[in-house]
């Protein structure tokens, strides 16, 4: 069947932000569709408010929506481009729930769009709990025994169903908190009764517990002729009772054997059949009892997903490519399996002959307050993947590409704590981030496999190669490097350790390990992924390392440009490093250089076979870079996009001869050693706040009496404002140096003053040494003191004035000229009472490039790129800085909501995971975009709470008055609302929590407030207050915590919702 | 211990690695296939008589092997050669590790080579005959020896391998497909089909394909005469798998021109497709590539439907020569080779790949229910 000629255009909806659960995978698939779909000559109209994607690059679609994925914006997109259908698969739940709404508040049928690649109905069906359990037993597959209840009468019968244990979960619940597990009845009614309150709806979930059970995802693809593939088996190491996205998983499935596979097969096909999966791609997820075998089906996606982009880097078949096209009406055997140049078909399983290894990312570092054992709700933030040809080797190679500070099975365990075991018990039954560095101490330990798998449920099968990397290591530590022959050190290499890992265990430098590896010609040999086991030749340049016989890599003698990617997503380093990655790929491809992409997180684009001519899926640790450095011998390679992961390799890499191109090593340390930068702030006659290094905690007190409070703290070298913290007096410093720098041990400690309420101020730049062109001047919206990439931003500045703009421009040019930068540079600025401090340089990417490319219309890292391959911004024509005349601002989207317990203030260490952008004619129109982008719905009345600190008073009285206009009635607390009288405002005194009750999270609960206006400083103050903002967070009222929101809140409410909608095609145009 | 075994080329290609399984010498035709699951079946799949099988994914030997999942009494493969055997098999119907498994068996095999080094030699230069010589037999004859008993293997082409791994007395079956719960069990019956299956090296799939479509079945060695089978009076005749060259069974080709001169239902699989694709006047050839795998796309020509299929075949049937009464009905995506055929005038069809699966995706065991039909047609006559 060819493709549909009845439609024309077709609407692409986005993910969104990176959240939780939805990350850069939604980008791999929205671009890979955008691609597809357009190159049938199909117009591509996009939606999506992340800015930080490569799918809103303006080439990518005919009409880019840089606009919230709602579907009151959406229905004025469809108004506006009338589009014949829309492709909901692409974008995550995010865009599946969009095309519901839009069904359901009759906007399909108004402008009659058809959804294509999946139905209202089939989304409903697998969405819908008991339309989906119904659809199964129709197909003969059982579903986990579940009861809803209502109170404790439902909840008993519910459990008379489902027996113990059970899991219970009340519905509705911020991050599914107040739920359980209950063995026995007293546990059952605590929970029950718990829940039951919990739950706005009062309502309880009450299932079957599958925890220690097996767990399987399928990946199915299905055209309309009802062709089903399966392309690939996750099996998952971690036992049901961790959510998947939590869970280490392995493809292909290790321990079924054909017979319980095929089960699995065919059920995953009937379970498409059944929902109505009519074309594209599902992943179709299985629980099975280890004892008996006995399957239970949990759930299904009809679209693609985190898993079906892991599947397709896992295998080499791009899932979401392929369903964009039989969306359209191909059928599987008319698409060609593109990793064999054509010469198979697409419609076949791939069969793979190594093993792939998953392994999330946590950042429970950022949250300290909040519960980090691994349950069955996500909240990882990242994931690495590694391809061995056996587990062992795979497993090692994910550990050491996950850059948590291991090179394999660090151990972990405090063996001198005399609770030791019980730890290491607890660890093990009780899952944390860290589990499976404790399974390997339990080895140490001497623990038996049986034992272990007793505690964990994970199947003895991946258990018993874990004991022998054990053993390995043992016998490892008794040897001499020098007395390690080839053949021993070859096996060892096979099982994945790493020159750093046995550095550690023989207890010498990593580059002696080298050294002796390279005198004995152990080197790494790579492997094609090839999506056929070599039965079918490629010429696709996809590879891994692994210790061999044969190599396949053929290296060619064209110039070439290496880039280094940043590993997997982490708070502080994701989609925005991704993004710069793939544009200097894609520049150094058009202008000739043959590109080889390193890295290993699966999400992304960058490791997409497609984007550069060689991609080599390696962690990306000092061992692998060098060897492919060696292999391949580029004429360059970048080191500034990937973030901080490949710029921590910069130093080594150069000493060992690889030709990094760009700033130099010494021109970044130049920025990021404190001394130095201070010495070419002096000599460049600059500001900066007074600041100090200090290594103890007396070297501080007194270092403080100098300098004053408020300070910044810190440790150095830090990416994303670890440990980062404001200290307003020395009980707090004393604090912090007790707390913190123990973490941080040799590292010192910096010490900034603190410009309270200053505007900061971003600059992304780039140069090429001999000249310097500002990108852009970006105003942040929250004061000093808050993380740059927490806070949301304006470009251009909304109330700075033009001569403090170009005072910065003078002062950013003169330190780029200074340092030498080739490429790009970041630079932070604060603006206070007339005088301009830098706070700091980066002279390297930053996360701001996509959203100043985008906004520019010129892509920042492309240009820095040529810069660094030698190329002047004189002969790209880059010249002049590109000043925007609409606004669009950046804001930050938080994973509050999967923390229960955290308190959501902002403050100088970051956590958000994904920002969002607005664009509009006015600050107004731009800002309240950026809410609505960022799943902050602004209610236009009612009640607003405000309560703020000392140094904001003075600017409460404006926000307070806007307010009053626009119909707010107005509560404060004691101190704020005396403020709030005296200029004459309504206002209505509440009680602080310690002041009695009825307080303010009694309002809040009872719904009286729809808006708060909260900020605070000093750690006591913000503990004290810090239920408030949890209260909002979890009743779903907008709370904002600096006073500078609070009056861009007022900006927006006082625009009003009457939002258009722009492509970023015409915003460019009329740059 | 490190270097125990290895395996030699007829190119004098050497692979050196660890003697697992039996120890001892064993020479055959070395495929590969690229299936990831069912290892055992494929071992004791007949078809791969005289054949030296490379298993591309990495670690078999996962799910150790159990009773339920042979294809026939014995393993028939000369040898088995795989990247890694696992230290612990794990699954709840494991009874016997696949290393106890071959040492019962006396297989010799191979693992710790660099298997995907291997099928890409395979897939270029086409199957090579190759020795593996392990334990104490290589200490005494050494690596050129083997590689001399490679060049010395004579190779499958004219090899009648058929009537090496028939049955020698027939015999009936009952038992059905296997079941999560129960097993295999023999299946209740009623007013069944008789059903006489050539076992040209049977796997035991079919026959509980058979038995699960209310058949009763006769198995009967592969030289059995026509008219033999004739008076057993069946409802139909099924031409099964198995090893070698079809071209040399002339003893089967005579009699399945009888079967179809009788208007007898006829069903064959693999080489029983080659052998009726023989009968009615087509050639067959060796293929450069042939297919071994549980991925191979297989497309129905009247509609396009595509299946995914188990394959296992070195000799295929050229479209070409095919006669007016003999039709293309099946072609594989992969290399466009023929892969079932029907007859126009006759109730009889054939079929390349393995509806019975087993392992493999059952995405086609239809093909079971068109033989039934057939016969359903023949008895309403």
């Amino acid at each position: 069947m060819p493709k549909r000629s009845d439609i024309n255009s077709i609407l692409i909806l986005g993910a969104g932000p990176i959240v939780i659960g939805q990350a850069c995978e939604f980008d791999y698939s929205g671009a890979q569709a955008c691609q597809a779909l357009r190159e049938e000559g199909y117009r591509v109209i996009l939606v999506n408010s992340n800015p930080a994607t490569i799918m809103t690059d303006p080439a990518m679609a005919d009409a880019t929506y840089i606009e919230p994925v709602t579907w009151e914006i959406v229905e004025k997109i469809i108004a506006k481009e009338r589009p014949d259908a829309i492709l909901p698969t692409m974008g995550g739940q995010t865009a599946l729930n969009c095309a519901l709404d839009l069904n359901r508040h009759g906007v399909l049928a108004k402008y009659n769009v058809e959804l294509i690649g999946a139905s209202c109905e089939a989304i409903d069906k697998a969405e819908n709990r008991e339309l989906f359990d119904r659809a199964m037993k129709s197909i003969g597959l059982e579903t986990p025994a579940h009861g809803l209840a209502h109170n404790m009468e439902e909840a008993y019968a519910a459990l008379d169903k489902v027996g113990f244990p059970c899991i219970i979960r009340p519905s509705f619940t911020l991050g599914g908190s107040g739920g359980g597990i209950a063995y026995n009845k007293e546990e059952f009614i605590e929970i029950c009764s718990r829940g039951l309150d919990l739950s706005p709806t009062r309502e309880l979930l009450i299932d079957e517990s599958l925890i220690g059970w097996k767990e399987y995802e399928l990946e199915v693809v299905r055209d309309r002729k009802d062709n089903c593939i399966i392309v690939c088996t996750i099996e998952n190491f971690d036992a049901m009772g961790v959510h998947t996205g939590d869970s280490i998983t392995v493809a292909p499935s290790q321990t079924l054997t054909d017979k319980e596979y095929q089960i699995l097969r065919n059920a995953a096909i009937a379970v498409l059949r059944e929902i109505g999966v009519e074309t594209g791609g599902s992943n179709v997820q299985f629980g099975m009892c280890p004892k008996s075998g006995r399957l239970v089906i949990i759930e299904m996606n009809p679209r693609v997903s985190r898993s079906s982009a892991l599947a397709s880097k896992a295998t080499g078949f791009p899932i979401a490519r392929v369903a964009a096209k039989l969306a359209i009406g191909y059928t599987l055997d008319e698409l060609r399996n593109e990793i064999t140049g054509g010469a198979t078909p697409a419609s076949f399983e791939p069969t793979i002959d190594y093993v792939v290894t998953k392994i999330p990312r946590f950042t429970f570092e950022k949250f300290p307050e909040a519960n980090d054992r691994i349950t069955t709700q996500m909240k990882s933030v990242g994931e690495v993947m590694a391809i061995g040809r056996t587990f062992q080797e795979s497993m090692q190679k994910a550990l050491r590409g996950l850059e948590v500070g291991v090179s394999g099975f660090d151990p972990i365990l405090d063996t001198g704590l005399s609770d030791a075991m019980d730890i290491l018990k607890r660890e093990l039954k009780d899952a944390g981030g860290e589990r499976v560095w404790y399974i390997a101490d339990a080895f140490r330990q001497g623990w038996s496999v049986a034992t272990v798998a007793e505690l964990t449920g994970i199947d003895p099968w991946f258990l018993v190669q874990i004991e022998d990397l054990m053993h390995e290591e043992a016998r490892i530590s008794k040897m001499a490097l020098s007395q390690i022959d080839r053949d021993t050190l070859f096996k060892i290499k096979q099982k994945g350790f790493s020159d750093s890992r046995l550095a550690s265990l023989l207890s010498v430098p990593e580059l002696e390990v080298q050294k002796h590896r390279h005198a004995l010609n152990v080197r790494p040999v790579y492997k094609r992924v090839d999506t056929c086991a070599a039965e079918f030749a490629t010429a696709t340049a996809y590879m891994y390392s692994t210790y061999e016989e044969e190599c396949e890599a053929l290296p060619s003698n064209r110039r070439k440009i290496m880039v280094l990617g940043g590993g997997p997503n982490r708070i502080g380093q994701g989609i925005e490093f991704d993004y710069c990655c793939v544009h200097a790929a894609l520049a150094m491809r058009e202008d000739g250089f043959e590109t080889i992409m390193v890295n290993c997180n699966p999400e992304t684009v960058s490791t997409d076979y497609n984007i550069s001519d060689r991609l080599y899926f390696e962690p990306v640790t000092f061992e692998d870079v060098i060897e492919i450095v060696e292999l391949e011998k580029p004429f360059g390679v970048i080191v500034q996009f990937g973030g901080q992961t490949p710029l921590n390799l910069a130093t080594r890499l150069e000493a060992a001869g690889v030709p990094i191109i760009g700033t130099t090593a010494d021109a970044i340390d130049r920025a990021e050693d404190r001394e130095r930068f201070q010495q070419m702030i002096q000599k460049l006659g600059l500001k900066q706040p007074p600041n100090c290094i200090v290594r103890s905690l007396d070297e501080s007190i007194a270092a403080a009496e100098k300098i004053s409070y408020p300070l910044v703290v810190r440790p150095s070298y830090v990416l994303g404002g670890r440990s980062m913290e404001i200290v307003y007096n020395e009980e707090e410093l004393r604090r912090y140096m007790r707390n913190v720098v123990k973490v941080g041990n040799d590292s010192p400690v910096l010490l900034d003053y603190f410009l309270n309420a200053a505007i900061e101020i971003d600059v992304d730049l780039v140069s090429d040494g001999k000249q310097v062109v500002v990108g852009a001047i970006m105003q942040h919206i929250e004061q000093a003191g808050v993380h740059s990439g927490d806070s949301a931003c304006s470009l251009p500045p909304y109330n700075l004035s033009m001569e403090v703009q170009d005072r910065i421009r003078e002062q950013v040019t003169k330190l780029a000229m200074e340092l030498g930068v080739v490429g790009l540079m970041n630079t932070q600025l604060a603006y206070q009472d007339g005088e301009i401090y830098v706070i700091e340089v980066n002279p390297r990417a930053s996360r701001t490039v996509p959203f100043v490319s985008k906004c520019i219309g010129v892509s920042l890292a492309k240009v820095a790129a040529r810069c660094m391959a030698g190329m002047s911004l004189q002969e790209q024509c880059f010249i002049k800085e590109i000043i925007p005349k609409n606004f669009a601002v950046k804001e930050a989207v938080f994973p509050f909501n999967k923390f229960p317990g955290v308190d959501p203030i902002l403050g100088p260490e970051m956590k958000s995971t994904g920002e969002v952008m607005g664009v509009g004619r006015t600050f107004a129109e731009a800002f309240a975009k950026s809410q609505l982008g960022a799943g902050e719905r602004l209610k236009t009345g009612g009640t607003v709470f405000i309560s703020v600190r000392e140094a904001d008073k003075r600017y409460v009285v404006e926000v307070a008055e806007k307010l009053h206009k626009l119909g707010f009635t107005l509560i404060a607390t004691q101190g704020t609302a005396a403020v709030i009288a005296e200029a004459g405002l309504p206002v209505n005194k509440v009680n602080k929590v310690n002041e009695g009750r009825p307080h303010i999270v009694d309002m809040i609960k009872n719904e009286q407030i729809q808006l708060v206006i909260n900020t605070t400083e000093g750690k006591q103050a913000i503990a004290d207050s810090s239920i408030i903002r949890r209260t909002a967070l979890r009743h779903k009222v907008t709370c904002t915590t600096t006073i500078a929101g609070a009056l861009a809140v007022c900006e927006a409410l006082l625009f009003g919702d009457n939002l258009s909608v722009y492509t970023i095609q015409e915003l460019h145009a009329e740059l | 211990m490190i270097n125990s075994a290895v395996l030699a080329l007829e190119d004098g290609s050497i692979f050196r690695g660890k003697a697992i399984g039996a120890h001892g010498i064993s020479s055959g035709e070395v495929v590969f296939n690229t299936s990831m699951t069912g290892y055992q079946e494929i071992l004791t799949d007949p078809s791969y008589a005289r054949q030296i099988i490379t298993l591309t994914y990495p670690h078999i030997g996962n799910t150790g092997t159990n009773a339920e999942d042979n294809e026939s009494a014995k393993v028939w493969a000369s040898g088995l050669v795989i990247r890694d055997l696992p230290m612990l098999a794990s699954n709840w119907r494991n009874e016997q590790t696949l290393d106890d498994f071959l040492k019962s068996r006396n297989v010799v095999a191979i693992a710790d080579i660099d298997t995907r080094r291997l099928t890409r030699l395979l897939r270029d230069k086409g199957p090579l005959n190759g020795c593996l010589l392990t334990g104490d037999a290589l200490l005494k004859m050494g690596e050129d020896k083997a590689i001399a008993e490679a060049r010395g293997f004579p190779g499958m082409q004219g090899m009648d391998l058929a009537k090496v791994v028939s049955v020698a007395k027939s015999y009936q079956w009952r038992e059905g497909l296997w079941d999560l719960v129960e097993g295999h069990r023999e299946k209740p019956m009623n007013n069944p089909f008789h059903v006489v299956a050539y076992d040209f090296g049977i796997k035991t799939n079919i026959l509980r394909h058979l038995a699960e479509r209310n058949c009763r079945v006769t198995v009967v060695p592969a030289q059995t005469p026509a008219h033999e089978v004739l008076a057993l009076q069946p409802d139909g005749v099924f031409l099964s798998n198995g090893p070698g060259d079809p071209e040399p069974c002339s003893y089967a080709i005579a009699a399945i021109k009888e079967f179809l001169d009788k208007d007898m239902p006829v069903f064959g699989i693999c080489l029983g497709h080659q052998l009726l694709a023989l009968a009615c006047g087509a050639k067959t050839i060796k293929m450069k590539l042939g297919h071994h795998g549980a991925n191979h796309p297989v497309q129905r020509i009247a509609d396009g439907v595509v299946s995914i299929t188990s394959q296992n075949h070195g000799f295929a049937v050229d479209e070409a020569t095919l006669p007016a009464n003999l039709k293309a009905t099946h072609r594989s995506l992969f290399d466009g080779s023929l892969q079932g055929i029907e007859r126009t005038d006759k109730p009889a069809f054939g079929f390349q790949g393995h509806p019975e699966a087993g392992p493999g995706p059952h995405d086609i065991t239809s093909l079971f229910d068109r033989f039934t039909d057939l016969m359903n047609a023949r008895v309403s006559r």
